[in-house]
């Protein structure tokens, strides 16, 4: 059954080196090691929305406890990673460059790893709608409007770990691909999918051949095993869409207006253990890799600091920084002490042997390899002078905030040139400049409103003065002149009435963007500290 | 310093993509030596020197960085091109003279590496078409001839390297040539006495060094797939036209300034659609 694959454009193929993490297998934290000193769980795992904290300094948690729910109904929650005692929950670093501080859980593990109740779930019985509630409440990533279009035509999984040296999807399908097809198979029932295409590249056989042997055991329909040609960023959801299906989904569109969905391989293995071992997510498995002895992957437990994992794998001396994620979107973390969280796949140690510091920049010389290497289409060195020149109107004509920041124009630019910088850069300003503008409309409003009070009270004691007036004598010159206050009062406020509604027309804005490209906003969003500094070394030095 | 992703680069730079098109001219030049004589060869010394001469002289002017820049071998590229171009028997400071302008005024005056509006050998050439006609006259210009068309087989063959190379795209060398095929052939066809026939234009060396290596200069041509069809057919049209209504022997040096004033329009106007946005989305 050999599948007609479609192209995207662009794309690049850099060494993988994925081998050098796939020689050991899986290590659960604990067997290696045992716990560090304290665990630090934001209350702000996922989407970026923040989370109500259920416990406090010196409750007792068991492993699997919930400690943070959203504030409403989509937020999903977080759990103890292991049991023991809350010793805090306080401000702590984010694994974020900002190095921007975020509200914690923390807690002192004692080492028992005492489990709550584990429970299956009956999604069958229970219907989408309450499934959607109970893997938001086991703090699976599945997303806002899960299920929420109707049958699905096309449910694609990806499995297609394109960024080089990621091997975690691969080593999880290699060494547990029954709980993931099992995970696929819970997916496929609750989102009515009529076809579930599982998109794995082509260099990953070993995770291919144990998919199929797995999906052969369990004899799922209408599922398939789809070796993908190995190409970055194939890994990118809406790429593998495109392979896969041959839709194109636009940046501004979601991927069910389309009939398909997409989710990580990693997410429907959490799917399984949440609902049929009733386990909710407490750990994932993250790559340790670069520049270090015993590059391997790990099973963490959430909110192990990133230097805990690193030291299992024996750091080289001359490592300068750790990433998070890998080499080509990967974000250089504040500090070592950051902790694992949900979508932390991959910890790369850096060191300027491994990721030498780029040849110095030149200019652009319009070859165009940055166009020919951008999977979105986009022109990069256009945009890349318009962020220059800041003309961010510009930028956003030439479709800015459909790049996807893949780095692939960076990687090809022979003039060297951080291209993915700029267009950070030019994202946050805008972004800035809207919410600024958001600001000042907030703060006009305000203003007129309080006109509108002020104008509102002197035409009620007018009124009143009035009504006095007419109780107590017959009409006089006085009171006529009362009334005539009175109605003008009123002519008043009702100017000001209407100048307050012709106000508040909105200014034209980037409107219209989906919830998840809000919260990829916010995420680029909260770089912009770094980003900045960054601009003031990197960016503009026109004479 | 970048401190941010990607940390890995691939390794091509411009030093190397210039490279590539010195390397890419050679088999062109060996012809040239072969049928002509090592003449071209003390040009392109003459050519060379003056312009990295210019090149470290701007760049010290400017405060550049002397040799990030000098080392990138755009200048070289230049002067190649401009020691090609000109008549070989020409005398030294012909070239001398053009490729100092062609550096100084033509690239730095606008910027400098990659900022330039106008191919810096084709206004050179232009330039002395104009204050030196009497040594840019058809007489000493190469053209069609049997000797030529090897070199210009040399030049076919480099750019078919470059291509191969990733450094140049099929685009432009394709739209140029078929769009000189066509219309000298639809002229010619139409009126054999008074339009020279499509050899005399492919087969000159100038058209090979037009397609590949001079209308195909990133800087300053048109950079989107559709844009570069429309830009490489506009400057054989011109170069036709001015070849055959015109008093200048070799119109690719004006063909391509004109067109090379027009590929930011043309780039405008031919943006692709951005992924998502190829065919019309279904309704919401
Ligand atoms: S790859 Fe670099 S030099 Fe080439 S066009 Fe793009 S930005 Fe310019
Ligand atoms: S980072 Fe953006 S502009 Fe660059 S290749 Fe990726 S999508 Fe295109």
């Amino acid at each position: 059954m050999p599948r007609q694959f479609f192209k995207f454009n662009g794309g690049v193929m850099p060494a993988d080196h994925k081998a050098a993490s796939t020689s050991l297998p899986i290590a659960e934290f604990a067997a290696l090691a045992s716990l560090p000193g304290e665990l630090v769980i934001p209350l702000q795992q996922g989407n970026g929305g923040s989370l109500r904290a259920l416990v406090e300094a010196g409750t007792q948690v068991l492993k699997g406890q919930r400690i943070g729910v959203g504030y409403d109904d989509t937020g999903t929650a977080v759990h103890a990673s292991t049991s023991g005692l809350v010793k805090a929950v306080e401000m702590r670093r984010m694994p974020h460059p900002s190095g921007l501080s975020a509200l914690c859980v923390v807690i002192a593990p004692d080492g028992e790893e005492r489990w709550i109740t584990r429970t299956p779930f009956d999604y069958r019985r229970a219907g989408l709608a309450a499934t959607r509630d109970y893997l938001r409440d086991a703090g699976v990533l599945v997303g806002g409007d899960f299920g929420a279009t109707g049958q699905l035509a096309t449910l694609v999984i990806n499995g297609a770990e394109s960024e080089p040296r990621i091997t975690c999807d691969d080593m999880l399908m290699r060494e547990r691909a029954d709980g993931v097809i099992q995970g696929i198979a819970i997916l496929r029932e609750v989102l009515r999918a009529s076809e579930v295409l599982i998109g794995i590249e082509d260099n990953q056989p070993e995770a291919i051949a144990a998919m199929r042997a797995a999906l052969a055991k369990r004899g799922a329909e209408n599922t398939q095993v789809a070796a993908v040609p190995a190409c970055y960023p194939t890994g990118n959801a809406r790429l593998l869409i495109r392979v896969l299906t041959g839709i194109e989904v636009p940046h501004s569109r979601r991927f069910a207006d389309y009939g398909v969905e997409c989710f990580d391989t990693s997410t429907a293995y959490a799917i399984y253990q949440a609902i049929t071992l009733g386990q909710p997510m407490v750990s994932r498995i993250v790559t340790v890799a670069g520049n270090v002895e015993r590059p391997r992957n790990i099973e963490a437990p959430l909110g192990v600091p990133l230097r805990a994992l690193l030291a299992l794998c024996g750091p080289q001396a001359d490592t300068n920084r750790v990433i998070m994620g890998g080499p080509m979107m990967g974000m250089t973390m504040p500090g070592d002490e950051v902790p694992v969280v949900k979508t932390t796949h991959c910890v790369l140690a850096g060191s300027p042997a491994l990721f030498p510091p780029p040849p110095p920049e030149m200019p652009c010389i319009r070859c165009g390899d940055c166009a020919r290497a951008c999977p979105a289409d986009l022109q990069p060195f256009e945009l890349y002078s318009f962020a220059r020149a800041r003309q961010f109107g510009k930028a956003q004509e030439y479709h800015l905030f459909d790049c996807i920041e893949c780095g692939c124009c960076t990687y090809v630019c022979p003039s060297k040139i951080p291209l993915v910088d700029y267009y950070r850069f030019a994202k946050s300003e805008i972004l800035a400049r809207q919410r600024d503008q958001e600001f000042a409309d907030a703060a006009r409003e305000r203003y007129q409103f309080r006109l509108l009070r002020a104008e509102r009270e002197k035409q009620e004691k007018a009124a009143r003065l009035a009504t006095k007036a007419a109780a107590a004598h017959a009409p006089t010159a006085e009171d006529a002149k009362d009334a005539k206050d009175t109605k003008k009062a009123l002519i008043a406020a009702a100017i000001a009435r209407a100048r307050q509604q012709k106000e508040q027309v909105t200014p034209a804005n980037i409107d219209a963007l989906t919830p998840e490209q809000r919260a990829e906003i916010a995420k680029i969003e909260a770089r912009r500290e770094a980003l900045q500094s960054s601009a003031k070394t990197a960016p503009p030095q026109d004479e | 310093m970048s401190n941010h992703a990607p940390y890995i680069r691939q390794p091509a730079s411009v030093r190397s993509i210039m490279l590539k098109v010195l390397a890419a001219l050679l088999p062109g030049i060996a012809a040239y030596v072969w049928w002509f004589g090592a003449g071209v060869l003390v040009q392109i010394a003459l050519a060379s020197a003056a312009a990295l001469a210019g090149e470290a002289a701007m760049l010290a002017l400017r405060r550049k960085p002397l040799w990030l820049f000098l080392g990138d071998g755009s200048a070289l590229v230049t002067a190649w091109l401009i020691a090609l171009c000109f008549p070989a028997d020409g005398p030294w400071w012909l070239v001398v003279a053009a490729a100092l302008f062609a550096i100084v005024a033509v690239k730095h005056f606008f910027g400098g590496l990659g900022r330039n509006a106008f191919n810096p050998a084709m206004a050179a050439y232009c330039l002395m078409l104009v204050v030196t006609p009497q040594w840019m006259s058809e007489s000493q210009s190469p053209v069609a001839g049997q000797e030529w068309q090897w070199v210009a087989l040399g030049y076919l063959l480099g750019g078919l390297w470059l291509i191969r190379q990733r450094v140049i795209t099929w685009h432009i060398p394709t739209a140029f040539l078929v769009a000189l095929t066509a219309i000298a052939g639809g002229f010619h066809v139409f009126n054999p006495a008074a339009y020279a026939g499509v050899e005399f234009y492919l087969l000159s060396n100038s058209a090979m060094l037009g397609a590949f290596f001079i209308a195909t200069d990133p800087v300053t041509g048109a950079t989107t797939p559709r844009g570069k069809l429309f830009y490489a057919g506009g400057i054989a049209v011109l170069t036709w036209s001015i070849r055959e209504f015109d008093i200048y022997p070799d119109g690719i040096a004006l063909a391509t300034l004109l067109m090379n004033s027009c590929a930011p329009l043309i780039d405008r106007c031919t943006q692709p659609p951005v992924f998502g946005n190829k065919i019309e989305p279904p309704a919401a």
